[in-house]
């Protein structure tokens, strides 16, 4: 039997039914970690210096839960996007910072259709975004199969944007029910200017990545750069694949992606992306699902690599997991693995299970298909493991609360 | 009428079997849907299809189509098939 390094494992404190449900009376800031599951949601609640995490949970147990988020307009109210197998889809909205949960009044859901004419249906909610700052109680939600909604009033109704609903070349750009990922074609990467509530970028997989400047009522595709797959044509927008987009807080005309054919960066008003996953080690790649920028410092920006060769087994490669940063746009690459198995443990991070909070030194967060959640308080020098043996880890969001 | 609840839905109807009344499947599930806010959706789809694993029992009789006519002394079951893991 191969060897394998112990990771070290932080401790993790599992609060009774009673204990959780008391409000934390500490005025300090901390970070929560929202983690999203196949099977339910868990809040994990730092210390001041990160170390111990209080556990909350399971909340929507048996629930797929895709997206757990946080409003940062007001600091209390979180969003949940969940289905079971069997019932329809749902959002579920808590205003104590998810003590207490209810379900909203109207999820979204696509149009009726015509007489004669084959309607959508919506599957599941697969993205959560609050909109800008100054627009509270607003949010975007992208579904699967590809729709993007918006609601007005903290996520209780939610209502279609016409221009991806109704236009047929977004229609088309979306495929059909067998394209997209395994568990359905996706919208997300929805991304709001901070510096303009009416500029918007989101990214469909499949169907590229675009840009709004009129809060969603018009789009146009920006994939020029971008690779697609070997044989196909990269001015078709449908065969573009990009998995995650991110928008630097710090200078909002930098974008970093992953995208199912390598890493870019794209510096407006350029419309041209630039793939900085190049500069990744050949035999690492730069494939992967996550992207994850610096709050504060837009020549930073980590992903997790996976292994794109021969079938796409989409594990860390050679069984060793590592982030990699860079920290000059993505000219170089350092390799961000201790504390991590060293070998024989293969991974798998989805686009939303790695993320990072917004304190000095920046902490990041993963959450591994196999439901381990690992997380570093130095920027990604070194990892340790917060929680193990959790369902399949679907996302992870990272927030500031009192 | 009464309508048997699945377990999963009871966190709606906090009870295995309701009253509820309606001409049809449809006027029925409306009526649950007052009662009941949001119950609806997660049983029919935005095109007012039944959803996959979402099965009607009319008198012990499969009943597939919204549009079925029902009458007042008719038992209705609810029932979510269960599959996967």
């Amino acid at each position: 039997m191969a060897s394998t390094k112990k990771p070290r494992i932080v401790a993790a404190k599992t609060a009774p039914a009673r204990a959780r449900r008391t409000p934390r009376k500490s005025s300090a800031q901390h970070v929560v970690l929202l983690v999203a599951t196949r099977k339910g949601a868990w809040l994990y609640h730092g210390d001041a210096a990160r170390k111990t995490w209080s556990t909350s949970g399971p909340r929507f147990l048996g629930h797929t839960v895709q997206h757990l988020v946080l409003d940062p307009r007001d600091g209390h109210t979180l969003l949940a996007a969940t289905k079971t197998g069997h019932l329809g889809p749902s959002l579920f909205r808590s205003r104590d910072l998810g003590r207490s949960w209810h379900e909203v009044k109207q999820p979204p859901a696509f149009p009726k259709a015509k007489e004669g004419e084959k309607g959508r249906v919506v599957d599941h909610t697969f993205w959560l975004t609050p909109a800008h700052a100054s627009e509270p109680g607003v949010w975007y939600a992208g579904t699967s199969p590809q729709g993007l909604f918006r609601s007005d009033d903290a996520g209780d109704s939610w209502k279609p944007l016409p221009a991806l609903q109704d236009d047929p070349r977004y229609r088309a750009w979306m495929g059909g029910e067998q394209d997209g990922t395994p568990d359905g074609p996706k919208l997300h990467s929805v991304l709001v200017d901070p510096r303009d509530p009416a500029h918007l970028y989101m990214a469909m997989s499949s169907g590229g990545v675009h840009e709004s400047l009129d809060r969603g009522a018009s789009w146009t595709p920006i994939v020029k750069g971008l690779e697609v797959v070997g044989g196909f044509d990269a001015s078709n927008i449908a065969f573009h694949d990009p998995h995650c987009v991110r928008i630097c807080p710090s200078e909002p005309d930098r974008l970093y992606q992953q995208n199912h054919c390598g890493i870019y960066r794209l510096d407006r008003p350029s419309d041209t992306w630039k793939r900085i996953g190049k500069n990744m080690p050949k035999r690492v790649g730069d494939v992967g699902f996550p992207m994850v920028v610096h709050p504060r410092d837009a020549n930073t920006a980590w992903v997790f690599p996976m292994d794109g060769t021969s079938v796409w087994p989409r594990t860390s490669p050679d069984g060793k997991p590592a982030a990699y940063a860079t920290h000059n746009g993505g000219k170089t690459w350092q390799r961000l693995s201790a504390g991590f198995p060293e070998s024989q443990a293969w991974w798998t991070v989805k686009r939303q299970a790695m993320t990072a909070d917004a304190n000095d030194p920046v902490g990041l967060y993963l959450g591994t298909t196999s439901g381990e959640l690992w997380m570093s308080r130095d920027e990604g020098a070194r990892w340790a493991c917060i929680a193990r043996n959790l369902p399949e880890i679907y996302a992870v969001e990272a927030a500031l609360v009192s | 009428m009464k309508v048997g609840i699945p377990s999963p839905l009871l966190s709606y109807t906090g009870k295995s079997e309701v009253e509820a009344s309606g001409a049809s499947l449809h006027e029925l599930v409306a009526d649950l849907d007052r009662q009941f806010p949001g119950l609806r959706f997660r049983v029919i789809d935005e095109q007012d299809k039944i959803r996959p694993h979402m099965r009607f029992f009319v008198n012990g009789e499969q009943v597939l189509s919204l549009s079925h006519a029902l009458q007042p002394g008719d038992s209705v079951h609810l029932v979510q098939a269960l599959s996967g893991g």
